[in-house]
Formats: structure tokens, C-alpha cells, sequence
């Protein structure tokens, strides 16, 4: 019985997300960029191994090795790979353990904002009327807040944490997604396979998540890719401000907060940090792109033929 | 019209009206203006026959058929459904109607959901009024594709993958997967090669003869509607201007409108083509904002007389024709009579569509 499989498959239809794999598997700078996501992840996994095969802790104060007799910080060596701050811990350690904040804050937060938005903005585009008047302005308000008094009268309430900063960023964020399929859901409704499903005797539930996601689920997906270096910085901002994660637990916004007063005698103070910041905002950043034109690659170039 | 439970009338629809209020704009509200789309009908489909509904683009066929299958509400006026006033039905009687009547749609690229899997969407009327599951399911899908022509191989491709003609074959098989005793083709063909349309034409004339199905068949396109019907009616601006068995209206149209309609019809055979005299229509249909009182079709009418503009003319029988062909006008086309081109009631040129 293994040919008729080998016939299914082979008719199997190629669906859009195939297509959209194919585009991203020949676009370099997709490549590029997903890899280098996939590194850090690694080492966001890999951590607590790296960290035991170098011998270092991420808040063990090495005052004896990592510190000059005058107690200056000493830089990048054989030791101590990108150098150590003020207080004599491991940059190299701090910063690949500051990748698990990083990626858990930008993924979590980015996650929750996709999910609100896209319930709300289709229950505001599907309904309409009432419901969506009211869901709009709730949107338009969140996004007219200014987020850093919001995060500030917040943390001074409820204490600074990761949880808290993850509910903040992903409460910044899930307006704009929520707009977005909002204006997707309204010209959808209008379309005949809704009016089919609805004369099949559809719910408005089946219509709104069989009918009408899968077909919001393009821009989404674009819009996640590029909140998530979005909310990765905002995490940094908030911990640099001292509103995130409470030190000793190192991410990359605080030691670039702790780096201020040094880093004169100790660019790689704040080089390090900073640098591991850049390359995942840049590669999500570019992977954002890439899928957004794989997504749409009628944007910009020649029609292709249907 | 004997108001009885004729077992040969699937649906009776009585006196429906449906109007759109006109949105003018976002911040001002509606200036009061209505579209009458459909302006008090009375049509009754029987079973087992296709009832063909011809009219100009934007006359309210689809909309009629729509307030049919409850698509939309009508404003006023009753559908009857095998005995059950649809208007009126609970949401549970709903359901059950929503799985006896079925659309088939104009525009097979629209009404096909280009990221689900064909399977999934013929499958859908099983899922949702929970007739079969699982592999049951595959299996009585595969087995409406094969009933439609299309290869059950198919079952994991995408629409985007199909022609149109293999599209409207999809759209036919998720109409009828349920067995259903109305189906409404809302010009099935018209977006279709005039060389497949004969091939759609066949397959639902098939599945007519083998699941006993009720069609009305909408179209504006005359030929394709005297083919496939068992009766015929006449829409103008919202309103049933003649009902007739088709042979009956194609040899003798009694309404002008018809009359008008019928000359239209290209005629392949060029000495014929000659000979053939066209009753050209002046004007554009008037405004559906402002539909003309009395007739309607009065201002465009050649035989228009004073009375047209005043007392609306009743849908019954006209120059002793039978029962069955109903037409409403007062001054009925005899049979072989020449109808002059300009209206014969002097004026100003009704409102036209903007």
C-alpha cells in the first residue's frame, strides 16, 4: 500500500504558508536573521551549560580576579571573555543570561498582545455597531496612554518583576494589533465564502475563527515577527529605568543602566550588552521584513502571474 | 391566489419588501432615502421545478433571492417554506432551514475560501449541522466530489489550485451536500467561459434528475434561462413584471418589458438576424431611490397610456392566456405585435441610477 500514499501525497496541495516557506528558504537575509534567532535561543536554553563549562557565575563578585588591586573593573582576557563590571561579576555570563529575559520578555509579551488583539479586533470588525465603537475607543485610548508614566505609577504600586513588565509591554502593544484585524475583519465580513458559511448555518464564532482568521493571520504574523524587538527593547527600558526585573538577575537593560558611570574606563561595559541588544532587535527586525514581503511578494515588484 | 397548503408550492413568497437605508454619511446619519430593492413580490416556487427569475443588473434578484433564503431580512412581507413562515422562525428552525435551502453563488473565486483546504470546505455542512465525522466524513466528501466531477484526489488542495469551472463544481458540491430542497443559483455561470458553462448547466440539470432538487435560477442572461427552465419570471425595478412556462413567455411575452427583453437576445443566424425586429428601450431603468409610481416601467414604456402612471397594473392573466401566465400590465403585447422604440408618454426622462 505504499504507492496510493506516495499519489496522495504528491497531490497534496501546496497551501499559501507553503509558499510563503518557499519565498523566506530563498530570501538570504530571512536566512541570515533565523538563524542567528535560532542562536539565541540556544544560548538563552544553554545558559546554566555555558555558564558551568566557563566556571562563572551571572552574580558571583569575583573582587579577587576581576577586579585591578585599585578596584577598577578589568577588561575583556582569557578569563573573563567580554571583561567585568563595577562589582567584579562576568559581562559574558550576565549577557547570556540576560538573553533569557530578553527573548521570555519580547516572546511572552508579544504573544499576549497577538492574542487580545486578534479576539478583540475581530469581535470589534465582526460585530460592529455598539461593540465596536466602544472596543475602538478602548484601542484608541491604550494607544494615546503614555506607557513610561503608566509603567512608572504601576511598578510603584505593585513592585518591580518580570511579570509586571511583561503585562505592561504586552498592554501597550495589543491595540495596534487589534487595529489591524479590526480593518481586515471589516472588508472580509463582506466576502461571499462568509455569506456562504452563514447560509450553511455557521455561528458567528465559526465564522469569526474559521472563515475570517486564516485570512488575518498574514498581517498578524508580519506585525508579531516585528512587536517582539519592539517589547524587547521596551523590556531593556523598563529594567534600565529600574522598573523591570529586580538585580541581581542580570538583563541587558540593567547592566546597560549599571554601565553608565563606567563606561569611560569600561567600554566593555557597556559595548557587550548593548551589542547582544542590537543583533536580536536586528535580526527579528530583518526576519520581520523578509516574511512581510514573503507574505506579499506582489508589494513593490511586477505582478507575478495568478 | 388560493392561500391553501398546496403540496406542489415549496416556497410561497407573499408581499416581501426589502429596503436599504441609504448611508449617506458618518457623522450626519442617513438622509432618509431608502433603495427599494425589492417592492412587494408574491412568487411561488414549486417543487421539483426550475423557476428561472431574469431581470437587468441591479433589478433585485439577488436581493430577492437573499430575503429567500434569509440571507437578509426582509422588511416586510412572508416566505413561506414547506408550510413554515421562515421570517418568523426560531433560531432552532433556522438551523433546520439553513440545511434544506442552499446558495450557490455568481463569482466562484469569492465564494470559496482561498486558505482552507478544499475538503474542509465542501465538508463544512456536515461539520456544522454535525451529520458526519471524521473519516465519515472524508469518505461522504470524496464521494460528493466524484458525484460533482471532480477528482477526490483532490481533497487536500487549495481553491487557488482549481479553474473556474472546477471552482463552481466545488461551490456546487458544498450546496448540495446535505440534500437540501431548495438551491438557489445566483447566476452560477455568468462568471464562467461560455465553453464550461454548458458543462455546469449539465451537471445541475444531473443533480436535479437525481436528488430531486428545487432550483430557482437567477440570471440575467435569457438564453441560458429559457434552457434550463420550467417557468419563468420577469423582474423589473423590484417588482414581478410576468410569469410564464418558458416556452410560453419565449413565444408569447406579454408584458413590454419582456417583449423588450426577448428582442434583445442576439439571433446567431445572420438572414434570421435580418429580419429580426429589436424593440430598443430608451433610457436607463429609473432610480431604485425613486422607482416611478403605478408601473414602473411607464416612463420607459412604448405602449404606455395615461393610466400606467396611475393605477398599478395586478399580475393575472392577460388576452385569455392560461393561469399559468400571469403579466402586469394594462396594455399586454399581442402575439406578433411590433412594439415602437421611444416611450410613448411624453415628459421628463425619470430620475436614472446615479
Amino acid at each position: 500500500m505504499a504507492e496510493p500514499t506516495v499519489a496522495a501525497r504528491a497531490i497534496e496541495g501546496r497551501g499559501p504558508w507553503r509558499l510563503v516557506y518557499e519565498r523566506l528558504r530563498r530570501d538570504p537575509a530571512a536566512v541570515v536573521s533565523a538563524l542567528t534567532i535560532v542562536a539565541i535561543v540556544l544560548i538563552a536554553l544553554a545558559a546554566p551549560l555555558i555558564a558551568s563549562a566557563v566556571g562563572h557565575t551571572p552574580s558571583t563578585q569575583y573582587r579577587d580576579i576581576g577586579l585591578s588591586p585599585a578596584g577598577i573593573p578589568v577588561g575583556p582576557n582569557g578569563t573573563f571573555w567580554f571583561g567585568t563590571d563595577s562589582l567584579g561579576r562576568d559581562v559574558f555570563i550576565r549577557v547570556v543570561y540576560g538573553t533569557r529575559i530578553s527573548l521570555l520578555a519580547g516572546v511572552v509579551s508579544s504573544v499576549l498582545a497577538v492574542l487580545v488583539g486578534v479576539v478583540i479586533g475581530l469581535a470589534a470588525g465582526y460585530f460592529g455597531g455598539v461593540v465596536d465603537t466602544v472596543l475602538s475607543r478602548i484601542m484608541d485610548v491604550v494607544l494615546s496612554l503614555p506607557f513610561l508614566v503608566f509603567a512608572i505609577a504601576l511598578v510603584s504600586v505593585a513592585g518591580p518583576s518580570l511579570t509586571i513588565s511583561i503585562g505592561v509591554i504586552a498592554f501597550f502593544s495589543w491595540a495596534s494589533v487589534g487595529r489591524i484585524v479590526r480593518g481586515q475583519t471589516l472588508s472580509l465580513k463582506e466576502t461571499e465564502y462568509v455569506e456562504a458559511a452563514r447560509s450553511l448555518g455557521a455561528g458567528d464564532l465559526r465564522i469569526m475563527f474559521v472563515e475570517i482568521l486564516p485570512n488575518v493571520l498574514a498581517p498578524v504574523i508580519v506585525y508579531a515577527t516585528l512587536l517582539i524587538p519592539g517589547a524587547i527593547v521596551f523590556e531593556a527600558t523598563l529594567s534600565f529605568l529600574g522598573l523591570g526585573v529586580i538585580p541581581p538577575t542580570p538583563t541587558w537593560g540593567n547592566m546597560l543602566s549599571d554601565s553608565i558611570a563606567f563606561y569611560r574606563v569600561a567600554w566593555w561595559f557597556v559595548v557587550f550588552p548593548g551589542a547582544a541588544l542590537l543583533v536580536t532587535t536586528l535580526a527579528f527586525n530583518l526576519l520581520g521584513d523578509s516574511v512581510r514581503d514573503a507574505v506579499n511578494p506582489h508589494r513593490g515588484v511586477g505582478r507575478e502571474s495568478k | 391566489m388560493s392561500a391553501g397548503a398546496n403540496p406542489d408550492v415549496l416556497v410561497r413568497v407573499e408581499g416581501l419588501v426589502k429596503h436599504f437605508p441609504v448611508k449617506t454619511g458618518a457623522l450626519f446619519g442617513g438622509s432618509g432615502e431608502v433603495v427599494h430593492a425589492v417592492d412587494g413580490v408574491d412568487l411561488e416556487i414549486r417543487r421539483g421545478e426550475t423557476l428561472g427569475l431574469v431581470g437587468e443588473t441591479g433589478c433585485g434578484k439577488s436581493t430577492l433571492a437573499r430575503c429567500i433564503i434569509r440571507l437578509l431580512e426582509p422588511t416586510s412581507g412572508r416566505v413561506v417554506f414547506d408550510g413554515q413562515d421562515i421570517a418568523g422562525a426560531s433560531a432552532r428552525e433556522l438551523r433546520t432551514f439553513r440545511s434544506r435551502a442552499q446558495l450557490v453563488f455568481q463569482d466562484p473565486y469569492g465564494s470559496l475560501n482561498p486558505r482552507r483546504r478544499v475538503g474542509s470546505i465542501i465538508g463544512d455542512p456536515f461539520e456544522i449541522h454535525g451529520v458526519a465525522k471524521g473519516g465519515d466524513r472524508v469518505e461522504r466528501v470524496k464521494a460528493l466530489m466524484r458525484v460533482v466531477g471532480l477528482n477526490p484526489e483532490h481533497y487536500n488542495r487549495f481553491p487557488a489550485e482549481f479553474s473556474g469551472g472546477q471552482r463552481q463544481r466545488i461551490g456546487i458540491a458544498r450546496a448540495i451536500a446535505l440534500q437540501p430542497c431548495l438551491v438557489v443559483c445566483d447566476e452560477p455561470v455568468s462568471a464562467l467561459d461560455v465553453s464550461i458553462r454548458a458543462q455546469i448547466l449539465n451537471l445541475l440539470g444531473d443533480l436535479q434528475a437525481e436528488f430531486g432538487l428545487t432550483y430557482l435560477f437567477i440570471s440575467h442572461d435569457l438564453s441560458v434561462v429559457e434552457h434550463v427552465s420550467d417557468r419563468v419570471a420577469v423582474m423589473y425595478l423590484g417588482k414581478i413584471v410576468e410569469v410564464a412556462p418558458a416556452a410560453d413567455l419565449y413565444a408569447h411575452p406579454r408584458h413590454p418589458y419582456t417583449a423588450a427583453l426577448l428582442s434583445a437576445v442576439p439571433v446567431a443566424d445572420p438572414d434570421v438576424a435580418d429580419r429580426h425586429q429589436r424593440t430598443i428601450l430608451t433610457g436607463d431603468p429609473p432610480s431604485p431611490l425613486d422607482p416611478p409610481r403605478a408601473c414602473r416601467f411607464h416612463p420607459r414604456c412604448p405602449k404606455a397610456q395615461p393610466v400606467c402612471a396611475e393605477r398599478e397594473p395586478a399580475l393575472e392573466p392577460r388576452l385569455g392566456d392560461g393561469p399559468e401566465h400571469t403579466a402586469a400590465c394594462h396594455f399586454p403585447v399581442a402575439d406578433g405585435e411590433l412594439l415602437p422604440t421611444a416611450p410613448a408618454l411624453a415628459g421628463e426622462p425619470w430620475p436614472s441610477r446615479p
